[in-house]
């Protein structure tokens, strides 16, 4: 195994010096709210298509489960978390298409980005419910 | 280290060959995602009600049940991809194999009732079922 590091090269990522920065959020958000989707969603979803798929009595339970157990409390408990998870891993979604470019990588630019996706998924999350419960 | 030729000690090392095709198709059901998955939220978010019958003639039309199958294949394949990356970050040697075994299971288990679910709803639409 090499021992010796080649002198012309960077050292590079230091691992003891860094920062905090917003993209780091970004980062682990997309990680988590990809899986979160891929977990949770994934159980809500086909549970309600099997539901519907069962007839008027399995869809029942379904309703009552997320729609009115406690006030419908866990609709809105999984209802706003997997909204707010998708907008959020969208917006770092198409985030990762404009870094695969070789865009967007300058210090400011980077940071500016970063925040724009939280921006987004907070907005269009208060959107969707405000058109749900209010406009509709 | 030190046993066998160097031929020997570096062989299977190297990479798979799949990295490239793994991250393109990451991106192409990324892209595919983005618009069905828009799709979907507008369509929930339009539903008049999220009784029994509203829900299954609106599931039971052709331009509803057509991209919910289209879905259910990105969507699943997709994280499909995704999860497998997580695993292989964190989990190594039997419990990565163990794992990715687990993953495959749940994918094809979930995407399974899903496209049953959307068909038997789609096909038995007007039927007493
Ligand atoms: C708006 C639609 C979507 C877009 C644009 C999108 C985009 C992406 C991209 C570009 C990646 C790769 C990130 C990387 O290479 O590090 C990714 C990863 C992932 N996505 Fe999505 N995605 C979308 C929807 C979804 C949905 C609906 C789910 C789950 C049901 C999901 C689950 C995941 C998972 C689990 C990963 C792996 C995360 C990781 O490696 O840390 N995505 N997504």
């Amino acid at each position: 195994m090499a021992t010796q590091r080649p002198i012309a090269r960077p050292l590079s990522p230091h691992l003891s010096i860094w920062k905090w920065g917003p993209h780091m959020t970004v980062s682990i958000l997309h990680r988590v709210t990809g899986d979160g989707m891929a977990t949770v969603g994934t159980v809500v979803l086909v549970w309600w298509l099997a539901a519907i798929a069962g007839g008027e009595r399995s869809y029942a339970t379904f309703h009552f489960v997320f729609g009115e157990w406690l006030g419908g409390a866990l609709g809105y408990l999984f209802g706003v978390g997997l909204t707010l998870s998708f907008f959020q891993h969208l917006a770092s979604g198409i985030r990762h298409f404009v870094l695969d470019t070789g865009a967007g990588y300058e210090l400011k630019g980077n940071r500016r980005g970063s925040m724009a996706t939280f921006a987004f998924s907070i907005i269009a999350t208060a959107a969707f419910w405000a058109y749900l419960l209010g406009v509709k | 280290m030190g046993q066998g030729t160097e031929l020997g000690r570096v062989r299977g090392l190297g990479s798979a060959k799949e990295g490239a095709h793994h991250w393109w198709q990451q991106r192409v059901t990324a892209a595919a995602n983005l618009f069905l998955m828009v799709w979907f939220v507008i369509a929930i978010a339009r539903l008049s009600a999220y009784d029994y019958d509203t829900v299954k003639v609106w599931l039971s039309s052709a331009w509803v049940a057509i991209p919910m199958l289209l879905l259910i294949l990105s969507v699943f394949w997709h994280f499909r991809l995704g999860l497998q990356v997580v695993i292989e970050d964190y989990l190594h040697h039997e419990s990565k194999v163990a794992a990715i075994f687990a993953l495959n299971f749940f994918v094809i288990a979930t995407a399974a009732i899903a496209v049953f679910s959307i068909l038997k709803v789609a096909f038995t639409a007007g039927a007493h079922v």
